[in-house]
């Protein structure tokens, strides 16, 4: 039997759910949000959008294949989605104590331990998620055995895309393109797959003012939290909006560009983090598995005279992309840079560049 | 916005798989049924062929149409022209079927007829069943394939596998679950299996091996839109080497990363675009252990056993979907049968863990190779779900029924040499795991040996470290409760846990110290939950039915209402040697009764190849394990009205007594009436009591006694030990050398472990009574006769129904004593009794108060469901007899067997008292030749030709041939005889050619020589005695005979009635008639 110290997530409404500690021993607090995918978590914890979530893994085992090493190459992680974990915890039903896998270097619990992040197993996960589905996102707490208590967190009331996104201007790769990255929360795949498309990419933080610098395209990353939190970027966004360059968005990127055309945002009750999300391109009949991780919506219903709804959820209704009708501006609620998750929609990224 | 779906499309004719073989089994019962269900709700009408009587699909209510053929171009194209469907589907019956479609289509056969291929292309089909094609078009898009020559002779193979250098892998091309494949270290290794594989297919390929790396598979969908979806992934947790068929296999994969899971899925969709798949298909990969290489293994452009699995795995009906996507529907106009309302176009997201484990039955064959391979041999599988790996496997390998508690806790197996039996894997594989772990051997040294990925073994060996725990300590009040619940989630049974805490005490008592240890977690609240597949990891509700039980987790997702409305039918878990398809009908059927008598069905069943498992089906389905301990676990929770467990076979049968001592009610016939006919001494007793005669027997325990009963009843004997050492566990021994041996060899002989012995009567017919009795009243019956003598077991044995060969007086008798029997046991239920009748002497040789194998097969030739009949009957319904011309047939059906001896290396193809058959078929024909020529056919069997090779065993048996022989001669076959058997025609003015046995070297023709130059194309080999033997030359006729693909009939009564049937009745002449019209 491992010898694991008891840790307790109590919920907002008073929920209490008892598991194990396998991570760092401390007690923590923020947005308890469900992930349905079953593969990933290195991506899933590094990926900025989880910055101030407690994230739950249906998938019942975690840690079957360790992790890999953290490197860079070619200036961003070789392997994670930004240079540390996001997430304020994770909670699984079963931890796999021992892993396997020619990559990994380490195991989660090391990696948990070394970044100073919670882990919990041995919680009913499916209970759990179902809790959250009914109620909704909560906020939470995970109290480990010897630890002090803590208040609940709640992230959304803080701007975490200031949080998370970079201070400096960074250049990543080379092209006779240049395409500016607003960096909300950038996962480094966005990078990957920009570079690898024979550009200039130029990272900017979230508040810079990229109307001062020459570039050909746009593009707006995703990133964590409420998208009515960086107006700022907003009204840079619709600065660019006059000079006709192209842009596109990646999630919160397609909020940020929804707000900037006029529409609104919603929070949803429990939003989409899964592989496995449906997406139809509105009037077609092509279908996409994509990948997400949202908790904010646009309500397409509020989208001005010239622009549309370009993608649909098809479980649900709801948006999952737009487009101006006459001009080169789009973007996804989903992740077409996947990682994790289908590559399907890489698609986008040449959609983008072809019009640049 | 529905899509336009071609609406043109009005009849479609559906192609079964025929009866289950290894490599073909229930599972394309299910795919076949759900095909059939999304056409009816299309309304389009359907035309079924399938031979394979015992099938849900082929039950009133399926199809509109159904044939009872062979699923054979010949056959296809006369139903073809009789019905003219406007489409055809060719995905939904197997490699049968596929092939099948493939013929029709390269002969115009579709294009004269103006059917239509619905969904995948045939090209496409092609175009992943020839492996040249197929290398040639994923190198198209520069997918990897392993690399592969195709060979048509023995020495390109040599010169091919030099190139490639050794290990090889050889594959026969168009073949079932690889059929005549294998690995080869060495030349001559190479040359036996290539010859063999060429015969029975033009074209061998030789491959590089890539023996130890991963093989995953992803099942993808597409539409005609292009839209595709894997729905599931499956990593075998038996690297590569191992076929997939034979491989314990979980979902989803386990030790692959996201980017090696999303690498291969987009892969996958990558060929089955490019290759222009409309529904399902199969990608097989190896995967490198040590980087991001692989090799596509293979396309199946089919529904496959790997999709029912997937299906069952993940709640998506793959099979319904394909079908609907053959119409010409998007994915987007579907929903997700699940939750209802989200879409179709989705991949199922799993909050829980499926490991599927294959089922062996080696042991009931003679000579059979233990080891397991590139080929199929298993017959059957079952599934676990759960919430860790650990309770998954332990779950699972209780369920294969084999008297494994779970990874530990076992009668320690017998391994002389554990690392050679961990680096050359056999049917006990798992087990040899197990034992190398109790002694010591480290995760490390054990991957080495095997290749399995090392974190399936840490978790076992978290198993086995946990079992140590427990062992520590000697009564439950010391068991520290937090260890109790890791064991249960570990998926350790009460039993596993009282005996490691009880110990040796268990000896003595085992169901009392499993009671207690089941009485003492519920007094601490360790109890399982039931939580459902609900295809979304709970993030849409759903109204699913779809459930399992599990130790991780703390909360119920089902709401009990407690209102006793609930009937729980017991199916028939993993299908096995005397157990398939037919009790799945059973099973369905009183399903299907409970639901309509307005009751809620409650199914518990775990063999993922079955219609029952299919959520559909009833109001409840617990995909979960049938023993006692579950099966209470589940009652507890359900609190149902009653149990019927007289439809799944044994497997529920046996826990009659167990459960009724709970307090359980169980509907019909009690617990007690069933232990008095299971019981052998208790039941004999009755007979004795009712002066109902009885093949005499007694139970023994010494040599002596042994030879002072058979002083009283003379040769042969039925032995039966109650401890087997190995081979199989019944034989007739004919002499007191026979006997020695079979005792020394095969069986104990102890106090511990009688025998029983029973006096075996020679040329006696055996007859079969299946029955529905209400209150010791019998209200159906249907009588049948086997066409070979008693000592083929029931279930190889060829059986006609309505009797054609039986006195009045004789059945007068079975009547009076199956109603003596029903009436003395007060049976309430289904029954079948087995009978022996010599001149019109009647003697009892068994009792089962269940159904039986035949119930499907006597249901659809009476046209009276037996099943329908019987659950009323437990339900309490009161039911009427039918009228007496009900029971007069003017047709015959006749039920044959399916052998899958090809697949089983070195096993000898004889027919014993064990029984050995894989499944069966049913036809109907106007008499009993037209329905015998049909079912033989349906089995395999092909008219001959050209040449005929007998060798037809004792005097008695040559001479009850003769007959045949003449019919032969006279039909201008050309007859080959062994020395015997040649004189004797000879003497009887048959000319006939002489050949030489294998023990008659120097001799020519040699009979092998003849095999192999394809001069013969039957073959009639009936051994001298009942007695098998692995080496003679009897033996190597039969095994050339299989190995060759040639026809052959070892039984003397069967092969005459056949001989008789092909020459007196021209193939043309057999009536193309579906079930209905009879």
């Amino acid at each position: 039997m491992q010898n694991t110290k008891r840790a307790t997530l109590i919920l907002e409404d008073g929920t209490r759910f008892e598991g194990k500690s396998f991570g760092y021993e401390a007690s923590t607090a923020g947005e308890v949000v469900f992930n349905t995918a079953m593969t990933g978590y290195p991506e899933s914890l590094t990926d900025p959008s989880y910055e101030g979530q407690i994230l739950v893994t249906t998938y019942p085992l975690l840690g079957n294949y360790g992790v890999p090493p953290k490197r860079e190459k070619d200036d961003v992680s070789e392997y994670y989605e930004s240079d540390h974990i996001h997430a304020r915890a994770i909670i699984a039903q079963d931890y796999s104590f021992d892993h396997s896998h020619w990559q990994a270097d380490r195991s989660l619990a090391q990696w948990l331990q070394e970044e100073k992040i919670p882990g919990i197993y041995g919680i009913d996960t499916r209970a759990l998620t179902k809790h959250l589905r009914e109620k909704g996102s909560m906020l939470g707490k995970i109290i480990v055995e010897g630890c002090d208590d803590v208040e609940f967190y709640d992230p959304n009331k803080e701007n975490l895309v200031a949080k998370v996104s970079t201070d400096k201007v960074h250049e990543f790769g080379s092209g006779d393109k240049t395409v500016v990255l607003v960096d909300c929360g950038v996962k480094h795949n966005i990078i990957r797959c920009l570079v690898r498309r024979g550009v200039k990419v130029v990272l900017v933080p979230w508040d810079y003012d990229f109307n001062t610098i020459p570039y050909d395209g746009l593009f707006i990353s995703n990133g964590p939290g409420n998208p009515d939190m960086a107006e700022k970027t907003v009204e840079n966004i619709r600065k660019a909006m006059t000079t006709g360059k192209p842009i596109c968005g990646i999630c919160m990127g397609n909020q940020l560009l929804s707000k900037a055309a006029g529409a609104k945002t919603y929070k949803l009750k429990y939003g989409h983090r899964s592989h496995n999300q449906p997406v139809r391109k509105v009037g077609t009949d092509n279908c996409f598995v994509t990948s997400q991780n949202h908790g904010y919506a646009v309500d397409s219903t509020t989208l001005p005279q010239e622009w549309e709804p370009m993608f649909v959820n098809m479980n649900d209704g709801t948006n999952e992309g737009i487009r101006h009708k006459t001009k080169p501006y789009f973007s996804a609620q989903f992740h077409p840079e996947a990682s994790s998750g289908p590559k399907d929609t890489e698609f986008i990224f040449d959609d983008f560049i072809k019009l640049l | 916005m529905a899509t336009n779906v071609n609406s043109e499309i009005k009849k479609v004719l559906l192609l079964g798989s025929g009866a289950l073989k290894i490599g073909e089994a229930g599972e394309f019962d299910y795919s076949g049924s759900q095909a059939l269900k999304a056409m009816k709700e299309e309304g389009i009408s359907t035309v079924l062929i399938n031979p394979n009587i015992a099938t849900v699909q082929t039950s009133d209510g399926f199809a509109d149409k159904i044939y009872f053929l062979p699923v054979t171009p010949y056959f296809v194209e006369k139903v073809i022209a009789r019905e003219k469907p406007d489409g055809i589907l060719l995905a939904f019956g197997g490699q049968t079927a596929l092939n099948c479609g493939v013929e029709l289509y390269r002969s115009g056969v579709l294009e004269k007829y103006g059917v239509k291929v619905l969904g995948t292309p045939v090209q496409a089909i092609m175009d992943t069943e020839d492996r040249e094609l197929f290398v040639k078009k994923l190198d198209e898009i520069d997918i990897k394939t392993i690399k592969s020559e195709a060979v048509s002779s023995v020495p390109d193979a040599l010169e091919a596998a030099n190139r490639l250098g050794f290990p090889v892998i050889v594959r026969a091309a168009y073949a079932l679950g690889g059929l005549g494949s294998g690995f080869c270290d060495n030349e001559q290794e190479l040359i036996a299996l290539t010859e063999k594989a060429l015969s029975f297919s033009p074209q061998v390929l030789v491959e590089k091996s890539l023996k130890g790396w991963k093989e995953v598979e992803y099942e993808v969908v597409r539409d005609r839109f292009d839209n595709c979806i894997t729905v599931c992934n499956m990593e075998n947790f038996d690297p590569l080497g191992i076929h997939t068929g034979e491989s314990i296999v979980v979902a989803p994969s386990q030790t692959l990363t996201n980017e090696d899971y999303h690498y291969l899925r987009k892969l996958a969709i990558k060929i089955i675009r490019h290759i222009g798949i409309v529904g399902e298909c199969n990608v097989q990969y190896a995967f490198d252990p040590q980087s991001m290489d692989y090799r596509v293994i293979e396309v199946n452009a089919r529904l496959s056993r790997s999709s029912a699995l997937a299906s069952k795995a993940t709640g998506y009906p793959l099979a319904f979907v394909a079908a609907k996507l053959g119409l010409g529907y998007g994915l987007f106009d579907l929903k997700n049968s699940v939750t209802k309302e989200t879409s179709a176009f989705f991949e199922p997201a799993l909050d829980y863990i499926v490991c599927k484990i294959p089922r062996w039955d080696l042991g009931k064959f003679h000579g059979v190779r233990r080891e397991i391979g590139s080929s199929m041999k298993s017959v059957g599988e079952v599934m676990a779900i759960g919430r860790t790996f650990e309770e998954v496997i332990q779950k699972g390998l209780r369920m294969i029924g084999q008297g494994m508690h779970g990874f530990t806790g076992n009668k320690e197996i017998a391994v002389e040499d554990i690392d050679k039996a961990l680096a050359e894997p056999t049917d006990k594989r798992i087990f040899v795991i197990a034992s190398a772990l109790e002694k010591g051997y480290s995760v490390d040294k054990i991957h080495e040996l095997t290749k399995i990925d090392r974190w399936f073994l840490y978790r076992l060996q978290n198993i086995v470290t946990t079992s140590h725990l427990l062992q520590d300590f000697n009564s439950l009040e010391d068991l520290p409760a937090d260890l109790l619940r890791l064991a249960k989630e570990q998926g350790f049974s009460d039993f596993q846990v009282a005996r490691s805490i009880f110990k040796s005490e268990m000896k003595n008592n085992a169901e009392k110290y499993n009671l207690k240890v089941r009485e003492y977690r519920k007094g601490l609240g360790i109890v399982p939950v039931v939580k459902q597949i609900d295809t979304l990891a709970a993030e849409y509700p759903a109204q699913t039915n779809y459930l399992y039980l599990t130790y991780n987790g703390s909360e119920n997702d089902i709401t009990y209402l407690h209102d006793h409305r609930s009937i729980v039918v017991l199916g028939s878990g993993a299908y096995r040697i005397g157990s398939s398809v037919e009790f799945d009908w059973c099973s369905v059927n009183a399903l299907l009764t409970v639901k309509k008598e307005g009751w809620r069905s409650v199914m518990i069943n775990y063999n993922p190849e079955t219609v029952s498992t299919d959520y559909d089906m009833c109001d409840r389905l617990y995909f979960d394990e049938l023993t006692f301990e579950r099966v209470m676990d589940i009652l507890d929770m359900e609190t149902p009205h009653g149990v019927i467990l007289s439809v799944g076979g044994q497997i529920p049968n046996n826990l009659a007594t167990r459960l009724d001592e709970r307090g359980v009610n169980i509907l019909g016939t009690t617990a007690k009436s069933i232990d008095n006919a299971e019981d052998r001494n208790k039941f004999s007793a009755m007979l004795d009591r009712l002066g109902i005669d009885q093949p005499r027997w007694r139970e023994l325990t010494s040599f002596e006694d042994i030879n002072k009963f058979i002083d009283e009843v003379g040769f042969p004997v039925l032995v039966r030990p109650s401890y087997v050492l190995s081979g199989a566990a019944m034989n007739v021994c004919s002499n007191p050398d026979e006997l020695e041996r079979f005792l020394r060899l095969a069986a104990n002989v102890s106090k511990q472990h009688p025998v029983v012995v029973s006096e075996f009567i020679q040329n006696a017919k055996e007859i079969e009574m299946d029955a529905v009795a209400q209150n010791g009243e019998i209200k159906v019956y249907a009588i049948s006769e086997h066409i070979e003598y008693a000592g083929v077991h029931s279930g190889d044995a060829t059986i006609q129904f309505p009797p054609q060969k039986l006195y009045v007086e004789t059945m007068r008798r079975i009547k009076k004593v199956s109603s003596q029997i029903a009436k003395a046991l007060n049976i309430s239920g289904p029954f079948n009794i087995q009978f022996l009748a010599k001149n019109n002497d009647i003697k009892v040789i068994e009792c089962n108060l269940r159904a039986s194998r035949s119930f499907p097969f006597v249901s659809k030739v009476l046209k009276i469901n037996f099943i329908d009949i019987a659950t009323k009957v437990m339900l309490g319904i009161p039911v009427e007899k039918p009228h007496k011309n009900a029971f007069d047939l003017d047709y015959v059906g006749i039920k044959a067997s399916q052998f899958s001896f090809s697949r089983l290396q070195g096993a000898d193809p004889v027919l014993g008292v064990d029984m050995s058959s894989t499944g069966e078929v049913g036809c109907i024909g106007v008499d009993t030749s037209e329905a015998l020529l049909k079912a033989m056919m349906s089995v395999g069997l092909r008219i001959p030709k050209k040449g005929i090779l007998l060798s037809t065993g004792s005097a008695k048996q040559k001479a009850d041939m003769l007959d045949a022989a003449h019919q032969l001669h006279n039909k201008g076959y050309r007859i080959y005889a062994t020395t015997g058997t040649h004189q004797f025609l000879n003497d009887n003015g048959i000319p006939a050619v002489k050949v030489y046995w294998p023990s008659q070297a120097d001799m020519q023709p040699q009979a092998l020589q003849m095999l192999h130059d394809k001069e013969i194309d039957l073959v009639v080999n009936v051994p001298k005695n009942l007695t098998p033997t692995e080496l003679g030359n009897g033996h190597k006729i039969r095994r050339a005979a299989i190995d060759l693909n040639i026809p052959l009939l070892t039984n003397a009564r069967l092969a005459s009635a056949f001989i008789n049937a092909f020459c007196t009745l021209p193939l043309d002449d057999i009536e193309i008639k579906p079930w209905d019209e009879y």
